[in-house]
């Protein structure tokens, strides 16, 4: 296998990249929380190395409607952070935080979109400080970027920025939720390969 | 009976009337709609990056405008098109997020659609209608029954070009 695709990974360290998503989606997660005072479940992290066709099967076809907000992260690491949040999600979300009682995107305003950029905003720091911590990386994020479409033209901009390097797509994907199954979101950490080296080094873990 | 053919991204198709080439969520992709008008044969591409000129050897030729236009337009062939007669029709290449700063991705759709157009404009194949640029996705339906292109949006709707 080439050095340029994902696919050299043992089984150890999918371990150590399913804790990096277990810490950081659980501290994104204790923040989403506190922002909108109810209970956030996150399911076990996954790490999945895909086709990009798969990609938008895994998350529900690729017409499927969500919320992306795109940060990308900076300074040690390279890669991107997105949310994928369903719009039940993000209606729940925005409805508790602002006092509204939206149910259409069509509704959404400006106020709206700033409100869900400080949540991705606060959610993204807290994943990465969490990963920073344990890493011992100095990491950093861009402001984040919202976009309400198809999950699949979403999806295009992270698969075109890796289709440079590879025909597959790592990432680290954590899934939560909050009230009920139905509204189940994701959080996607896409890391560059040179930044996955960077952290299996810093925890001591040949690549 | 008319068949519905998709085509994935980084992927190609041919095939003739009645039957429809359907690809989905077109974001920063650029969609390329080829039609012989006569013998109704027609493909479709979902190209992801403008040029394979700085591709890994063992890539995939699906992935890059120019050389998948151009194993398109083989494909065609050699199911009876004939090139002189090819005309396209092309989709896609939206910028779905506005402040992305990355290098390799800013602005790739634009990059994508120009690519596409040069591509097609080396292989002297004009081009009848365009919908690409703007911030939303599309899913395109090519009809090989009249050459139409049928694109909708979750946002703004549906309709044909």
């Amino acid at each position: 296998m080439q050095q340029n695709h994902f696919n050299g990974l043992n089984a150890i360290h999918l371990d150590v990249l399913r804790e990096i998503g277990n810490i950081g989606s659980g501290n994104a997660a204790t923040s989403l929380s506190s922002m909108l005072d109810k209970p956030v479940n996150i399911a076990v992290p996954q790490i999945k190395v895909l086709d990009y066709n798969q990609v938008t099967e895994a998350l529900g076809g690729p017409e499927t409607m969500v919320v992306g907000l795109l940060l990308s992260l900076q300074n040690d690491l390279s890669g991107m952070i997105m949310f994928l949040l369903q719009r039940d999600f993000a209606h729940m979300t925005l409805n508790t935080l602002l006092g509204t009682s939206l149910d259409d995107f069509s509704q959404v305003d400006d106020m709206s979109y700033s409100a869900m950029k400080e949540v991705a905003n606060i959610m993204a720091a807290s994943y990465i400080n969490a990963v920073a911590a344990l890493t011992n990386l100095n990491i950093g994020l861009s402001v984040p970027d919202i976009c309400i479409d198809m999950v699949g033209a979403i999806l295009s901009v992270p698969a075109i920025h890796y289709a440079n390097i590879s025909d597959k797509i790592i990432f680290i994907e954590d899934e939560f939720s909050s009230d009920n199954e139905r509204m189940v979101s994701h959080i996607l950490m896409i890391p560059e390969r040179e930044s996955l080296e960077k952290m299996m080094a810093n925890l001591g873990i040949d690549i | 009976m008319s068949q519905s053919i998709t085509v994935g991204i980084s992927d190609l198709n041919v095939t003739s009337a009645p039957n429809l080439l359907v690809t989905y969520a077109l974001g920063s992709c650029v969609g390329i709609c080829l039609y012989d008008p006569l013998t109704r044969v027609g493909g479709l591409a979902h190209i992801m990056l403008p040029s394979s000129k700085a591709a890994a050897p063992d890539h995939n030729p699906y992935k890059f405008a120019d050389t998948a236009t151009m194993d398109l337009v083989r494909k065609m062939e050699l199911q009876g098109a004939n090139k002189m007669r090819i005309k396209a029709k092309i989709a896609g290449g939206a910028q779905m997020f506005a402040a992305i700063t990355n290098s390799s991705i800013a602005n790739i759709g634009a990059r994508n659609t120009v690519a596409v157009k040069e591509v097609l404009a080396q292989l002297s194949i004009p081009i009848l209608a365009e919908d690409t640029g703007k911030n939303y996705g599309r899913t395109l339906y090519f009809n090989t029954l009249d050459g139409s292109m049928r694109i909708k949006s979750a946002i703004k709707g549906e309709w044909v070009w």
